[in-house]
Formats: structure tokens, sequence, C-alpha cells
């Protein structure tokens, strides 16, 4: 089990009632379905905020940062890299920037 | 009748803002949800203290709460704490599943509407406009969606299915989205007959059920709308609300997108009630609670310009059902106002004398305690306001 950060954007850590990072327990391999799995298995009101319901789909306007580098469009079963399996640095989920 | 409360949804959040019988102070409560829309919000007509509320974002989809308590405290009634899974092993979280039912045993094929460009574009679920609970049971509500289409829980909001019979209505095809989308966003059960259900999407126009949801006709004869190639086409027809009237059911009335309009046999056949109206453009009407012929609406200069004729924010009030309106003016401002008043930020409470209320996209929620004579703001500056329900408190 690697324990993975995860950094999520303000109204999710409200919805979630979190302050900070969420720290998560995630079985090899580490990938994007694998941490969002364990996420919303430990946080279920943030089912269907992230990605869809059913499809697993990205929702558009939320992207996902790894190590400064936006991954949204990278396969969700690629592996992540070892700064992220490793738990040096957080996956990132942030809500695009647009709107009031 | 001792008590007040009005649920204000807005773009940034609920306020609940509650008061006596008198209704003359307020108390104010909110945000709740900051930061999120807040399409609407209604409480159960047998329970006051269940409340539920449609909290969405364009960013992270759509959430449903619940408060069993008045609006005190806040859950997902689909979430709850801990890891409890489903047959698959996958976490509990279904308030917010809002999928289309394509079964063969109780749904429709996902089809297609039509797009802004006349194209046809698949259905996808955007979001809540509309809770409707029934006047049965706390634990079930209708909910009308964008993409148009009208689900149900029977299970408090823990989870929804839907009454795909409208969805896969044959009239879909030539169904299309107005400017906010295209969505079911008045829901309307008859208080005689709780199997009567109304629905009105925009742009598609009004649809009956007389089978408790089951199956859906058109009921739009009489509807002329010239932006549609046939104006007098089965569907099509931007309907923005309608309301019923609570003595006589069978008697609602309409707000077009442009023409107020009436129908005396259910919907049946409409006949325009305009009259001397200073634009017959709009969106929200109520019916006064007791005296079941005095209606309300708000008029506005047109489809381009979405604000009220002269910069003068006017209630106009028919007491015979139509036709003839006069001004309620004293107390909302009458020079330089250029709000609109959303289709389902107006609400009537059953109090004697009936009050009424509305919310503006300025952030103001006015409130009047004697049938519209004289209004006073509850609250200026709020966010944009979405919704404005009442509850009239035992």
């Amino acid at each position: 089990m690697a324990k993975i950060r995860v950094v999520l954007p303000h109204h999710l850590k409200t919805l979630a009632r979190v302050d900070g990072e969420v720290a998560l327990a995630v079985e090899a391999p580490i990938t994007v379905t694998s941490v969002l799995d364990a996420l919303e298995s430990a946080y279920p009101m943030l089912r269907g905020t992230i990605r869809e319901h059913e499809t697993l789909k990205r929702r558009p306007r939320v992207r996902f940062y790894v190590d400064q580098e936006d991954i949204s469009h990278d396969p969700p079963d690629r592996p992540l890299p070892e700064a992220i399996a490793s738990g040096r640095e957080p996956f990132i989920v942030i809500g695009a920037i647009s709107g009031g | 009748m001792t008590g007040t409360r009005v649920l204000a949804g807005t773009r940034k959040g609920l306020f609940v803002l509650t008061s006596n019988a008198k209704r003359k102070d307020w108390a104010v409560s909110g945000p709740h949800f900051a930061g999120w829309e807040i399409y609407h919000a209604k409480g159960s007509p047998v329970d006051p203290d269940r409340i539920y509320v449609s909290q969405t974002s364009s960013w992270f989809g759509q959430i449903i709460q619940r408060s069993d308590d008045g609006g005190k405290t806040w859950f997902q009634p689909g979430s709850p704490e801990g890891p409890q899974t489903d047959e698959m092993g996958m976490p509990k979280g279904e308030s917010n599943k809002f999928v289309y039912d394509t079964s063969g045993e109780t749904g429709r094929p996902l089809t297609t509407h039509q797009w802004y460009d006349g194209s046809q574009h698949p259905w996808e679920f955007a979001r809540v406009w509309h809770l409707e609970p029934s006047p049965d049971d706390p634990d079930t509500v209708y909910a009308g969606v964008e993409d148009a289409a009208l689900f149900k829980t029977a299970d408090g909001g823990a989870s929804w299915f839907e009454l795909a019979g409208l969805r896969g209505h044959e009239t879909g095809a030539n169904w299309a989205p107005g400017a906010g989308g295209m969505c079911l966003h008045t829901i309307v059960i008859d208080p005689r007959n709780h199997d009567r259900i109304y629905a009105a999407i925009s742009a598609a126009g009004t649809f009956r059920s007389d089978d408790g949801g089951a199956t859906w006709k058109p009921i739009n004869k009489g509807l002329h709308s010239q932006y549609i190639p046939d104006p007098t086409a089965e569907v099509g027809h931007c309907v923005h609300r309608i309301a019923i009237n609570p003595k006589n059911p069978d008697i609602l009335f309409m707000q077009k997108h442009w023409d107020v309009m009436r129908t005396d046999d259910g919907g049946e056949s409409w006949v325009e009630v305009s009259g001397n109206l200073p634009s017959d453009f709009g969106f929200p009407i109520a019916v006064h609670s007791h005296d079941p012929e005095t209606i309300y609406v708000v008029p506005i200069e047109s489809d381009s310009l979405h604000y009220p004729p002269e910069g003068k924010l006017r209630v106009y009030r028919s007491r015979s059902g139509g036709n003839e309106w006069e001004a309620l003016t004293e107390g909302l401002p009458q020079e330089h106002c250029y709000v609109n008043i959303l289709r389902d930020a107006m609400a009537v409470d059953e109090h004697d004398p009936c009050g009424i209320y509305f919310g503006t996209t300025g952030g103001q929620v006015y409130a009047s305690a004697d049938e519209g004579d004289r209004w006073a703001p509850i609250v200026r500056d709020l966010p944009p306001v979405l919704s404005v329900e009442v509850q009239t408190l035992p």
C-alpha cells in the first residue's frame, strides 16, 4: 500500500469536510484511476464531482496536476510518476480557471 | 400559522430568511453551500422541516442536499458517512446520480433533440433545475433536469430514477434548448389528483401526465409562438412557467416567452390573457393562495432586453384571472431598475392576508405581506437570486 497525498479544490474540500491535504492508502499500480477509486471510497460524497457517474470520464472543467505537469489528457490507467507514488509530491485536483 | 421561512437560492449559495406571521422582521442565515449555484430549494408540504436543495456547479456537477430540521443542518442523503459499499464493492454516493433510464424494461432509448444550430444532439445531464416534493410523502420528490427529463426519488433523495416516458416522447427530436439550456423547469402536481402532473420545458412546451408520470401528452393548443417555424406547432414553445389554481385545479396560468395564457380545462386549450400589461414577456407567474382568480406577473421589456420596462420594477396583479391588470409599485424602485426576475424566483405563502415574495438578479428579495399592495426588501445585496420558495410554518 502506498500512501498518496491528494490536494482538492476548495469546493470539494467543503463537500468532503476536510481541511488541507487528504492522505490515502492506495494499492499499486498507482494511477489516476486507482487514486480516484480510493478517494471516492473514503469520501463517497465526491462521486460524480471529479469524474462522471457510470462512464468515469473526467469532468471537462476538472484538471489533474502531478509534479508540475498537467496530465489531465493522459490515459487514466497510466502509472503516475514516482514522486506521486512515493508521497513526495501530491496529486492535485484543480478546477479550471473560469467564471466568477 | 405562526411562522414564515423563505428559501432563496442564489448563484453563490442558499439563504434562509425567517419571520413570524406578521412578516415584518426577518432573520437571515447563509450562505449555505457557499460558492455553489443553488438552482432550487423547496420544503415538503407534509413535513416543513424536510427541505431539499439542488446544489450545482459547472465544474463539479450536481449535489442534492437535504435538511430534516428546517435548514439548521444539512446532509447528502445518498452519501452515508463511512465506507458503505454496494454489491459491486463500490461506495455508495448516489444522491447526485441522475442517469437517464435506457433499460428495456422501464426506460427509453437515449435519443436526440435539436441543438442551437438546428442539428440533432444527444441528451446529456447537466443539472437539476427544480425539485417538487410530493404532497403526500416527505421521502418522495420529483426533479426536473437539464437536458429535459423528469426524475423521482422515493427514498428521501438517496437515489433517483427517471420517469422516462417524458424524455422518450415521440416529439423529443423537435425539442430545443433555450438560452439557459434545455431544461425541465416547472413541475406542478394537481392538488386534487396527485397522479395528474404538469411539466414545462424550455423550449418544448407544457406536458401533462394522468398516470403519475408514466405517460405524457403535450398540451399546447392555443399557444402561438412567432419564433418557431410553425407558430402553433404541437411542441417547440418556450413556456417559462405555469402555476395552478389551488381551489379549481383545472385552471392554470402560464407565462410564456411572450404572452400570458390561461386554461380552464387542464391544459387542453389555452387563451391569451395578457390584456393591458405593458409587456407580456416575463418569467414567473404566481396564483394567490386564497383568491384563485388573483394572479401575479412581473413584465420584462422583451426577449432581447431582460429588464423591467422604463426601468420601473412593477409587479402586475390581476383580480379577474387575467386581461385586466394593475401595477403594484409601492416600495419597489421606480427608476433606474434593470434587474430580472427568474422563473422560479416568485412564491406565495398561505397566511391571511396572502404574502408574495420574489428575488431579483440584482440580489434583492422583496416581500409583500398584504397581497402585493406594499413591498419591502428582506435583503438587498445577495448574489443573483435564482429561486425563491416560501414555507408557511405551523
